[in-house]
């Protein structure tokens, strides 16, 4: 891989790193409402910290230098040195999302938006000046050490030598070298400091031995050499420095510089003499091998990381891999599947004598099949807390902003569903809680005068019931007002003046294109642009919503969503010679049709009478051109399917198999056709279109479009 | 053979960086999120060099280079702690823990491979 495509992968993972860092930071804060216990504020700081350090390793400047402010307040608020205010939290959430979109801007390469960032690092600023007389809590510490030591012991001041012949009259550097007698315990290897010396110029080293002690009493790890290092070549003072620079707290140091030429020759050159570092022990003694630390700084040791008591969630060995990668891998699975069950009818037509291995064989290849095929899907899984993590902010901030109490209560985060799917329920779950909470909710004096707590509750709830997962958004506010909404949906003409309309029916309503009760359009929803969204993302995907209400107890709106959009859990039914798959989770129910209860009106959809309801009949065969066995309703079957609401009966030949199918597009190879939502490939080897039941109903509208309230 | 770095950081950018210039460079990369993964990998294999970031969750890198160091296998194994410019008192912490050295974040690929030319 070339430098640059492996530059902008590592790119990506820092992008999704930040991001999940940013919501970790935001959760966080959200946290430090309730309670500022010092490992939130240090996972909050190290977020920031490993944030700010990436941006400036890949060069992404702004991100770091506005990500440096940030840290320093985290950094201020950790060491205790700053109180963890409201206003804080709130500056600090604001910036994560600043920061956030400064991310999304540089992974778009698009320009930033500096002005908003330059507000967010003035009003940072200015916090962080308010307290002048908070300590450095970088420099002091040092500092204060350092002063320490120094006038505890004072520094040898070396002798001014003259110029060594090495370095035959011109400039150069004379270097005493003398290591502690731990110094070696670090692996500072004197050897190659000495190479990287002569890197810089012409070397000669002279050991001191003088010390060394007798062998017996020699400890293999103690240094007892010293070193005068002569050095060749006008070399800047602060490039010899760094050579030594990891061992100066382990050794006496000094440095002379002679500039040779003329000054060699005189009398008295001028040396350039460097005071030597602070050191714990000037003067090794040989009886106490122990190296003697040096006392760390009170407050130093207060502001260090203090180990992590526990982990922080979701860290669980994992590795990052492309989604195409997966999804290819669950393709070829998929293909597997279907192999192996035309394996199995291939068996059918085996003789005696072999058929029983073979049985045996494919026995264990479906089940080999079918836990391969799981497991490949629990790749793409994940947990519902991704989607769930930015409630708690938006219903702090929403709730803020309407003047309403809430408690958020989430449940069922653990529970996992295909990626894709989860990442287009997040917005239509976002539009559900908005909606609770500016619709659903009432203000606390309403809610007090109601005889409720003043607090509401809105409850986001996620778990598995067969096969599905379903997630719920439960308010006890006022719940849905049934005369407003029929009123407002009989002047839009959504309903006839005089028509009937159940509880359930009335719910609906709150799902048409362009609907809204509100009386004045907030800037939270009342735009009427929302549920009807809501609910056509979720059919995309395969799911199907409803809503019970109770006027003044509050609303659950309920999703019923597949696991994954893979696989589909499938009625197959046969139209003439033809099989085709309608999804188990739209069929209500499936009966025999009698002609008494069927009504045709000419120019209009069949109506078929199921008890007390009049349902528009569509059928398949016409809708595919194929030949039934027969188009006499009663020899076919009603499938009662419901979609947006409506129920419709599909009439078809019969009823085959219930089975799981895996879902082939059709656009991959062929186009979107309306009306079928895939392909897949039966046991026989055969194609069988999957019947995508909101679009049918669509298609089946279009033809007999202007007579149906729902027709778009 | 190759020599075997372990690299220890919790940021998966920074390893993917570390790992694609060490090994690059020729040298054998072991990577660990955290200061309990690395020591936990290093009580069973031996390195020749640890590099770690210092902020880390679980463990952090002064505390497990000082783990590492009492460890017999590891008091000669040469230590650096990836460390940000403002953190003296990190340099200090890290060498009082037994750190050889450090690196000054942010850093470059070059940087990185002199730094560690230095100690291997």
């Amino acid at each position: 891989m070339s430098l640059d495509l492996e530059m902008e992968e590592i790119h990506k993972i820092f992008f999704e790193e930040s991001f999940e860092g940013l919501d970790v930071m935001e959760s966080r804060l959200l946290n430090l409402d309730v309670n500022a216990d010092r490992e939130t504020i240090n996972s909050i700081f190290r977020a920031a910290h490993s944030i700010k350090g990436g941006a400036a390793t890949f060069g992404f400047m702004e991100v770091s230098n506005f990500t440096h402010g940030v840290e320093t307040l985290l950094d201020e608020m950790r060491n205790g040195t700053r109180p963890v205010t409201p206003d804080a939290i709130q500056l600090l959430l604001q910036s994560v999302d600043g920061l956030r979109e400064m991310v999304k801007a540089v992974q778009a390469k698009q320009p930033i938006d500096t002005q908003r960032i330059a507000v967010l690092s003035d009003e940072i600023a200015q916090l962080l000046a308010r307290h002048p007389g908070r300590p450095a809590p970088v420099a002091a510490p040092a500092a204060a050490a350092t002063t320490a030591v120094t006038t505890a012991v004072p520094a040898p001041v070396p002798v001014v030598d003259p110029a060594p012949a090495f370095l035959q009259g011109g400039p150069g550097w004379v270097i005493d070298f003398r290591p502690h007698r731990d110094m070696l315990r670090t692996n500072n290897e004197p050897l190659r400091m000495f190479a990287e010396l002569a890197r810089l110029g012409a070397l000669n080293v002279v050991a001191e031995t003088d010390e060394v002690p007798s062998l017996e009493s020699l400890q293999a790890d103690e240094c007892y050499l010293r070193w005068r290092l002569e050095l060749a070549g006008a070399v800047e003072k602060r490039t010899v420095e760094e050579v030594f620079d990891w061992v100066d707290a382990n050794c006496t140091i000094a440095y002379q510089y002679h500039a040779g030429g003329a000054e060699a020759s005189a009398a008295t050159p001028t040396p350039v003499v460097v005071a030597p570092p602070p050191v714990a022990e000037a003067a090794p003694v040989a009886t106490a091998p122990a190296p003697a630390p040096v006392p760390v700084p009170e407050a130093a040791a207060t502001a260090g990381a203090a180990p992590g008591p526990k982990a922080t969630g979701g860290d669980a060995g994992s590795i990052r891999v492309s989604t195409t990668k997966v999804d290819h891998l669950i393709n070829l699975v998929g293909e597997l599947v279907i192999t192996q069950s035309m394996l199995s009818r291939f068996a059918d037509g085996c003789s005696p004598a072999e058929l029983e291995k073979l049985r045996e064989g494919l026995t264990q290849l479906t089940r080999n099949t079918r836990e391969l095929q799981e497991s490949v899907m629990q790749i793409r899984m994940l947990p519902i807390s991704f989607a769930f993590n930015r409630f708690p902010r938006l219903v702090h901030d929403l709730s803020r902003k309407l003047g309403k109490k809430v408690e958020l209560k989430l449940s069922g985060e653990g529970t996992e569903l295909d990626k894709t799917v989860l990442e287009k329920i997040s917005d239509p779950l976002v539009h559900l809680v908005r909606n609770a909470l500016d619709h659903g909710l009432e203000k606390p004096e309403v809610r007090i005068a109601a005889g409720k707590p003043e607090t509401g509750t809105i409850e986001l709830a996620a778990f598995h019931e067969g096969g599905n997962i379903i997630i719920e958004v439960k308010d006890d506010g006022g719940g849905l007002h049934k005369a407003k909404i029929l009123a407002r949906a009989r002047e839009r003409g959504l309903v006839a003046a005089d028509a009937e309309l159940s509880d359930d029916q009335i719910h609906n309503l709150i799902f048409a294109a362009g609907f809204s009760t509100a009386d004045s359009i907030s800037d939270v929803s009342g735009r009427g642009v929302g549920m009807d969204v809501v609910r056509r993302n979720i059919q995309d995907l395969g799911g199907v919503v409803q809503i019970a209400s109770h006027e003044g107890r509050g609303s659950t709106i309920r999703i019923r969503l597949p696991l994954t959009l893979a696989i589909l859990d499938g009625q197959l039914v046969r139209v003439g010679a033809d099989t085709y798959v309608i999804s188990l989770v739209a069929i209500v129910e499936t009966i025999q049709a009698q002609k008494d209860r069927l009504n045709a009106v000419p120019g209009s959809a069949e109506l078929f009478r199921l008890r007390d309801e009049y349902i528009p009949v569509v059928r398949l065969y016409e809708m595919f051109g194929v030949e039934p066995d027969s188009r006499a309703v009663e020899d076919g079957l009603l499938v009662v399917v419901e979609a947006e609401g409506r129920r419709f009966g599909v009439l078809v030949d019969d009823l085959l198999a219930q089975q799981q199918v895996v879902i082939k597009t059709l656009e991959t190879n062929y186009r979107q056709v309306a009306g079928v939502a895939g392909a897949t490939i039966l046991g026989d080897g055969t194609v069988a279109l999957i019947i995508d039941v909101p679009g049918l109903v669509q298609v089946f509208n279009d033809s007999f479009a202007g007579r149906s309230p729902l027709a778009a | 053979m190759a020599s075997t770095i372990l690299a220890v950081d919790d940021s998966a950018s920074m390893r993917q960086m570390v790992n694609f210039t060490l090994k690059g460079a020729g040298y054998q990369v072991v990577q660990a999120v955290d200061g309990v993964e690395a020591l936990e990998y290093a009580r069973q294999h031996a390195v020749d060099l640890v590099l770690t970031d210092v902020n880390m969750p679980r463990m952090d890198g002064i505390t497990l280079v000082k783990e590492l160091r009492s460890l017999p296998s590891y008091r000669y194994t040469p230590m650096l702690v990836l460390t940000t410019e403002s953190s003296q008192d990190k340099k200090m912490q890290g060498k009082q823990a037994g750190a050889t050295g450090w690196i000054v974040k942010p850093f470059n690929p070059d940087q990185l491979l002199a730094t560690i030319a230095r100690v291997l």
